[in-house]
């Protein structure tokens, strides 16, 4: 998120949902839409079926390739020389949105041209392994729709340069002028129900809610007055920072609210080691994860079906989620937990009713402001920014420019994923969901009709390099990264280029974060390499 | 060299193949040369192929051709070779006794054929001897001379109607087809079952159809959608598409105006329902044939989308004609809604089985005792079908009716796209229903409501009424589910299910009544109502009909009266027809 | 100028009515608040005009009013005798081919069958005759195909093509005896959305795990938002006593009311028994339970202890992207306004 925030002073996806069957070309790069976001999927489907053109590039032959018309697999952790290379195209095509870029971006200077200039598909097509005629095609299809919008994940995000990545692709939607209208945009696709709202929410340590800064005393003073407490002055630690701290002994006590890191985050011997030195953990959670087990004090948590509160989904759409059930047992609401709590650190919560936390959330960020309970139930969900009780949210953003002024291109220069394959480790492995499985498991392996279907590990080989594997179908062979090593059945799969291999990372028994690295984290949000990890797979 | 060529002329349609017409024409050229026969009368010999000219229960019919002078044999096979050989090439002499009758006489005589003409005359794997007839010729003038709406202003002149099915005016589809504006637009020409003749016969004259028909709604592509299994229709269109294109009639740049058309196959598969017109364009789409909802319009909306014509070979064929001759002058043929000529399969009980066109407005006594011969066997006439399987039952009163597309809607049939049987007294008329039924609900497309379960229910019950156990109200169930049908079902097919039912109930009320109030089959068809038994009279004790008795049923010595147990009676009439002293009584 | 010609005046039932051109004759009713039944129609799909219960009188004439458009001048009527006759007939003729089994159906309550059949009162069918009977059901764990209660709208055909672009479904066979089936007649091996389940309109296709669990009249349903991706799918639950047994999404939610194989089937670990029911705290290396009471002083006494002896910033949060927004305020707001301390984050944020 960082990185959208630098370029236009707030990062969430620009456009809506609904939006992308209005699209006239589509270009989704770095998210297997139809099996980790099936429902924007139907959207893209829908607006290929109403002639849109629709580009994927990815390294695997992911499943929406069977409704697009380009498909560009390029390397792993090659997508900023792909990137770079479609935007030459654009600029030596003349393809640009100059008005736009003269009235609503800066930074489109003679360096950033020049570093263009350099990036020519030819060389693009060495890095990336795309045929240049693709790479030409594709940049023109994007640049000459009239509304072309940009889908991303974690393919993009999770890499020791996510973002250069998506730095790349703001630069490529500024270019064109694809923001600041419908039917376009820089859309990350969120993977959980509510990422969003925790962004949101400020539950990072250099942000309070609403991307309000820790270090700007009026915004301190601010949240000061509204609490009532004097609050730290200096940016905490991100959440690889604070288990590099518990392993320093800088860091004693964890507080975990239903997550599951050692399952989640890369290098889980790192993670178990990190979690296991400190003095204390607690862990908030529904079930007995892997986290849970290494914890101190296990409270018993409820589920989304039965709380009150609100989500906030991948659009900005706030919505209201409501109590079915009854929790099991002595499980208690997450939030009478904090608030119980709080109570005994000496700082008293005094909420009666969840709303009231809501109306806090609106008078501590005013994009929020206008929204209530009330109106949600009425109006079903509203996208932020949304200030005013009569304002109907925002569907897209920057229709009336960049929170930052003007949006800024950066210049973006490939450096190779840190992980790179040798003689030792000759295959990249990536990492991602399946359509079945979510996560860690903790919730979608205890359904059983799941399981049934996709209730196991596989490795995915390719076939050519299976055969020299001498690998077939349900093979079972060890896969070993620089950091670790499980044992996995092959399933043998055109969906990976040759030299690519895939695991799923929902399944304890194989656990793809046995293997990846938690070193190569990108220089600035810290976001660990997840989608390329260098491996050996040898036939046990 | 003396005189003229002697010409051999060999039925290779449909029927005259299935009788051996390959084997005839091999022997015929290989007597020919073997023998030296042209060096030994120092004439050319030419045995060649033609299409079916019609005759088809006389099979396979060889015309020799020799100085001016036609001779037709009937019936024949390759032993009959050589004997024609040296008698007739040789000698000069006709072999009076193979020769065709009377009846082919008659059988032509009434006939008017327009499209059928060229068929059992010209090699239909000859593109020259079709432009020799003037072949093509009607094209180059609607491209070279007229515009497209000229060609649909002359097709609305003749007041050609679809020879398909429903009898739509063609120059109008054409006319809606051509205002639309998008593009590209398409033409298909449905070959079914009964125009095989036509594109055995004369296979170019529907590619010229089709062409003329592309030009005027200008279509980029035809398609001539048909069956793969019509083997020879398959190869002689293609024959004729790539000797079309060899002379530039099709392809890029067409008579050099700039009209670019290309014909291509789509093969259907075996299903009634791929005649229907948006079920046939679903099947080129490579989807299931399943009818689509109307509107739009094919002309509007068909084919990819695409405003397409569909229109069958038939159709295509007379357009040729219409160009060449002039719309006044084809409406000068029929009557004054349905103009042209009509082609039927006239098939059943009557003696001349075979392919026939007949003027619009012929009656049916014209058609059954002119062209038909009358009953074979001389039995009496019980009633017509026409209109395929979903047509109409004419009874006998309405022998004098003329054969249009107005009189057959007003006696609830329709003229279809060519079929029409026969049938006499011996034929049950409820069992007949039953059969059209049985038929057309095994080929339901399943889409629609009435016609999937509405057909079942209607088989049913007739079923019921021919096995004995009917009652009165099925009769009105019958006619409830008709009306159901007819009103509400999807296509064609659907709607026009209930009409053997509706026509035959109409006319022969008292057939179905025998069989529900009597518990009696007066045509002595319905098996389940039929008591086999022996007339003691007669009897004469020999024993036939106990040893041709397969379910042992009959007992009796050699030269005493023999009795009929009817509880293992399964009423398979074995006796019946055995029986040399007609002593067994079918009741 | 432009607009004005697209605009189409008509009447329904003797009521005025100006709609769009191209507007079907079954929406322009609807705008005027009259229903007319149907079964095949879905507004999220392309019309497929076989059920033919949505006839309606245009000169004397039935037609489908989900596939005809409206025209300039047009006078529908509804329902006259005629029009109703016919369509008795029709859902007669459905019934006629249909077990009589709605007592243990799935679909009862919610089946858009029974609601024709009671609303025409057919109580036996007047067409009787022989009924279609398949032994064989489907093998896969999700979706109950139960062929005998298929009616043939084609919506779950379409519906799969369509909006999921799967293919995993299509007609086989003809006549009667049509069918729908997966090729060959296989299980079902496909994404598993149950779209075709949300569309079915009778019994034919119902969720597998929800078998027996509850009647549509014994239900809760409760409107709320998905747990799993970022999409936000509106979900409702329908929950029998305390067990959440079945999924469905309405039809105007951002999400159309299609839903994935994870909102769809994917929420029984709500009830799973494997659910933390009691707080644990550590003795002697293991977990063992305890009260709220010791499990919050003990919390409580340890996080003060650290925060007085090594500062604040010893302790850290990290929260979830799962919890509500609500939740995750509270949680940084505890971190910062009650510990002290910016060491907060969620692990899900890149
Ligand atoms: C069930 C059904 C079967 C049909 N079969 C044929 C057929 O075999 N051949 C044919 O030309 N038309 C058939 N038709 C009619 C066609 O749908 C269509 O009307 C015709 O091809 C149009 O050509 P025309 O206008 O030249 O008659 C059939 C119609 C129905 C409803
Ligand atoms: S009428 Fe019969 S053939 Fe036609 S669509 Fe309906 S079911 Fe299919
Ligand atoms: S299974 Fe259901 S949705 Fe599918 S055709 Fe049958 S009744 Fe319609």
């Amino acid at each position: 998120m960082a990185g959208l925030a630098t370029v236009f002073g707030s990062g969430a996806m620009t456009n809506s949902l609904a939006e992308i069957e209005n699209n006239d070309a589509l270009f989704v790069i770095g998210s297997n839409t139809k099996e980790n976001h099936p429902i924007v999927a139907l959207r893209m489907i829908k607006a290929v079926r109403k002639g849109a053109k629709l580009i994927i590039a990815d390294p695997r032959r992911v499943p929406l390739v069977r409704f697009a018309h380009l498909w560009l697999q390029q390397r792993p952790g090659t997508d900023v020389a792909l990137l770079n290379g479609m935007m030459h195209v654009i600029l030596n095509d003349g393809l640009t949105d100059s008005a736009f870029i003269a009235e609503r971006t800066e930074g489109f200077d003679e360096n950033f041209r020049k570093n263009i200039g350099e990036c020519t598909p030819e060389s693009a097509e060495k890095i990336t392994g795309v045929p240049k005629e693709k790479i030409v095609e594709a940049a023109r299809i994007y640049a000459r729709a009239e509304r072309a919008g940009i889908y991303y994940t974690m393919g993009i995000t999770q890499h020791s340069h996510g973002t250069d990545n998506v730095l790349s692709i703001a630069n490529l939607a500024l270019m064109t002028g694809n923001l600041g209208k419908e039917s376009s945009g820089v859309n990350p696709l969120r993977g959980q129900n509510n990422v969003q709202g925790a962004t949101d929410m400020g539950c990072l340590p250099n942000l309070f809610p609403g991307y309000q800064r820790v270090t700007v005393p009026a915004v301190r003073r601010k949240f000061e007055e509204l609490w009532g407490v004097k609050l730290p002055e200096h940016e905490g630690l991100m959440a690889n920072g604070m288990l590099d701290a518990a392993l320093e002994g800088k860091l004693k006590a964890l507080y975990i609210m239903g997550e599951n890191p050692v399952l989640s985050d890369p290098d889980m011997s790192h993670t178990k080691k990190a979690l296991s030195s400190l003095d204390f953990l607690v862990v908030q959670d529904i079930f007995m994860t892997e986290t849970a087990a290494l914890a101190h004090v296990v409270l018993p948590a409820t589920s989304f079906a039965e709380k009150v509160g609100t989500f906030t989904n991948t659009e900005r759409r706030v919505q209201r989620v409501r109590r079915v059930v009854d929790a099991p047992g002595l499980a208690m609401k997450d939030s009478h937990i904090i608030m119980e709590l709080s109570g005994r650190m000496g700082y008293s919560m005094p909420y009666h009713h969840t709303e009231e936390v809501f109306q806090e959330i609106g008078k501590a960020w005013p994009a929020m402001a206008g929204i209530s309970y009330s109106r949600l139930d009425e109006e079903g969900g509203l996208q932020w920014p949304c200030p005013t009780a009569d304002h109907p949210g925002t569907p897209f953003l920057f229709k009336n420019g960049f929170p930052r002024g003007k949006a800024a291109f950066s210049m973006v220069q490939y450096t190779p994923s840190i992980e790179q394959p040798d003689a030792e480790y000759p295959f990249t492995l990536t990492t991602g969901r399946m359509l079945f499985q979510y996560h860690g498991g903790s919730m979608t392996r205890r359904v059983a009709p799941i399981e049934q279907v996709a209730g196991e590990p596989y490795i995915e080989i390719n076939p050519e390099d299976a055969r020299d594997l001498a690998v077939t179908n349900g093979t079972v062979v060890t896969v070993a990264s620089r950091q670790g090593s499980l044992t996995v059945k092959a399933q043998v799969s055109a969906r990976p280029g040759r030299g690519v291999v895939f695991i799923p990372f929902h399944f304890r028994e194989a656990a793809a974060n046995v293997l990846t690295s938690s070193k190569g984290l990108d220089p600035i949000c810290r976001i660990p390499s997840l989608k390329v990890t260098a491996v050996r797979i040898e036939k046990t | 060299m003396s005189s003229q060529p002697i010409e051999i002329k060999v039925c290779l349609g449909t029927s005259g193949s299935a009788a051996g017409g390959e084997e005839v024409l091999r022997m015929f050229q290989h007597r020919i040369s073997e023998q030296g026969i042209e060096a030994q009368i120092g004439r050319r010999c030419t045995p060649k192929k033609v299409g079916c000219r019609g005759f088809c229960s006389r099979d396979v019919l060889v015309d020799i051709i020799r100085d001016g002078n036609k001779t037709t044999y009937q019936s024949v096979t390759p032993i009959m070779v050589e004997r024609i050989v040296q008698d007739h090439i040789v000698g000069g002499t006709a072999i009076a006794e193979w020769t065709v009758t009377d009846e082919y006489a008659s059988f032509h005589e009434k006939q008017h054929k327009i499209v059928l003409g060229p068929c059992g005359e010209i090699d239909p794997e000859s593109i020259d001897e079709y432009i020799a007839m003037q072949g093509y010729l009607a094209a180059r003038k609607a491209m070279t001379r007229m515009t497209p709406d000229d060609v649909i202003d002359e097709v609305v002149r003749s007041g050609l109607r679809g020879r398909g099915g429903s009898g739509f005016l063609t120059g109008e589809k054409w006319k809606v087809c051509r205002r639309e504006e998008q593009h590209p637009k398409y033409i298909i020409c449905n070959v079914g079952e009964v125009n095989r003749p036509l594109a055995e016969g004369n296979p170019h004259a529907i590619i010229e159809g089709l062409l003329i028909g592309g030009y005027a709604i200008c279509a980029s592509k035809g398609y001539l959608y048909i069956r793969e299994r019509y083997h020879r229709s398959v190869e002689r269109l293609r024959i004729a598409i790539e000797q079309a294109r060899e002379k530039g009639f099709i392809g890029p740049n067409v008579f050099g105006t700039g009209f670019d058309f290309e014909i291509e196959f789509s093969f259907g598969t075996e299903a009634f329902i791929c005649g229907e017109e948006t079920a046939l364009m679903e099947s080129i789409e490579g989807k299931r044939a399943m009818p689509r909802v109307r509107p739009p319009f094919p002309a509007v909306q068909g084919l990819w989308g695409k405003p397409t014509v569909i229109n069958n070979a038939e159709t295509f064929s007379n357009i040729p004609i219409i160009i060449g001759r002039g719309g006044e002058w084809f409406s000068s043929i029929g009557t004054k809604e349905s103009k042209g000529t009509k082609v039927f399969t006239l098939s059943g009980k009557v003696r001349n089985n075979g392919l026939v066109e007949i003027p619009m407005g012929m009656s049916f006594r014209d058609i059954v005792y002119g062209i038909g011969g009358g009953i074979e066997g001389d039995k009496a006439l019980k009633a017509i079908q026409v209109g395929g399987p979903s047509g109409g039952i004419i009874p006998t009163s309405m022998l004098d009716l003329g054969l249009d597309y107005e009189n057959l809607a007003k006696v609830g049939s329709i003229v279809g796209s060519g079929g029409m049987v026969v049938f006499d007294e011996d034929d049950c008329i409820v069992s007949v229903t039953k059969f059209y039924m049985e038929f057309l609900q095994r080929e339901s497309c399943g889409k629609c409501t009435p016609c999937r379960v509405g057909t079942r229910r209607m088989l049913e019950l007739l079923t019921k009424i021919t096995e004995g156990t009917g009652g009165d109200e099925d009769l009105r169930t019958l006619e409830r589910l008709s009306g159901v049908m007819a009103a509400t079902s999807l296509c064609g097919l659907g709607r026009s299910a209930p009409n053997p039912f509706l026509t035959s109930f109409s006319h022969f009320k008292d057939e179905y009544l025998a069989h529900i109030r009597d518990r009696k089959c007066p045509a002595g068809v319905c098996t389940a109502l039929i008591i086999f038994s022996v007339n003691e009279e007669q009897c004469k004790g020999c024993g036939l009909c106990k040893r041709v008795c397969p379910a042992k049923a009959i007992a009796g010595e050699v030269k005493k009266i023999h009795l009929i147990d009817p509880d293992r009676c399964i009423k398979c009439g074995a006796c019946f027809r055995a029986c040399k002293f007609k002593a067994i009584k079918k009741q | 100028m432009e607009k004005l010609k697209n605009i189409i005046s008509l009447t329904i039932d003797g009521q005025r009515i100006t709609v769009q051109s191209g507007t079907t004759i079954l929406a322009a009713a609807r705008k005027l608040d009259i229903s007319i039944p149907v079964l095949c129609h879905h507004p999220k799909l392309t019309a497929t005009g076989a059920c033919r219960v949505c006839i309606v009188e245009v000169n004397g004439i039935p037609v489908t009013s989900c596939t005809t458009a409206a025209e300039e001048g047009m006078e529908v009527i509804t329902a006259s005798p005629y029009i109703e006759n016919l369509r008795r007939d029709i859902i007669d003729l459905i019934l006629s081919d249909h077990p009589y089994d709605c007592m243990v159906c799935e679909r009862a309550g919610s089946c858009e069958l029974q609601e024709l059949a009671y609303k025409y009162q057919i109580r036996t069918p007047v067409f009787r005759g022989e009924r279609r009977i398949y032994p064989k059901r489907d093998g896969n764990p999700f979706i109950e195909r139960d062929m005998e209660k298929c009616i043939l709208c084609g919506r779950c055909v379409k519906v799969c093509d369509e909006v999921q672009g799967v293919g995993a479904i299509d007609y086989a066979y003809k006549g009667f005896q049509t069918k729908i089936c997966p090729p060959f007649e296989r299980d079902l091996s496909c994404e598993f959305c149950g779209q075709c389940i949300t569309v079915c309109p009778t019994g034919a296709l119902v969720s597998k795990p929800s078998l027996g669990k509850g009647r549509q009249q014994d239900i809760r349903k409760v409107a709320t938002i998905c747990p799993y991706c970022g999409c936000g799918c509106n979900l409702t639950l329908h929950a029998h006593k305390n067990e959440v047994i079945r999924t469905s999404s309405p039809k105007d939610s951002i999400n159309e009311g299609w839903l994935c194989v994870k909102g769809k089937f994917g929420l029984s670990f709500i009830n799973s028994p494997d659910r933390l029911k009691t707080p644990l705290v550590r003795k002697n290396g293991v977990l063992v339970e305890a009260s709220w009471e010791e499990a919050f002083t003990y919390t409580a006494d340890r996080l003060k202890q650290i925060r007085d002896t090594r500062g604040p910033d010893a302790i850290g949060g990290l929260s979830s992207a799962r919890c509500t927004n609500e939740e995750n305020y509270l949680f940084q707001k505890f971190l910062r306004a009650a510990v002290g301390t910016n060491n907060v984050d969620h692990c899900a944020r890149y």
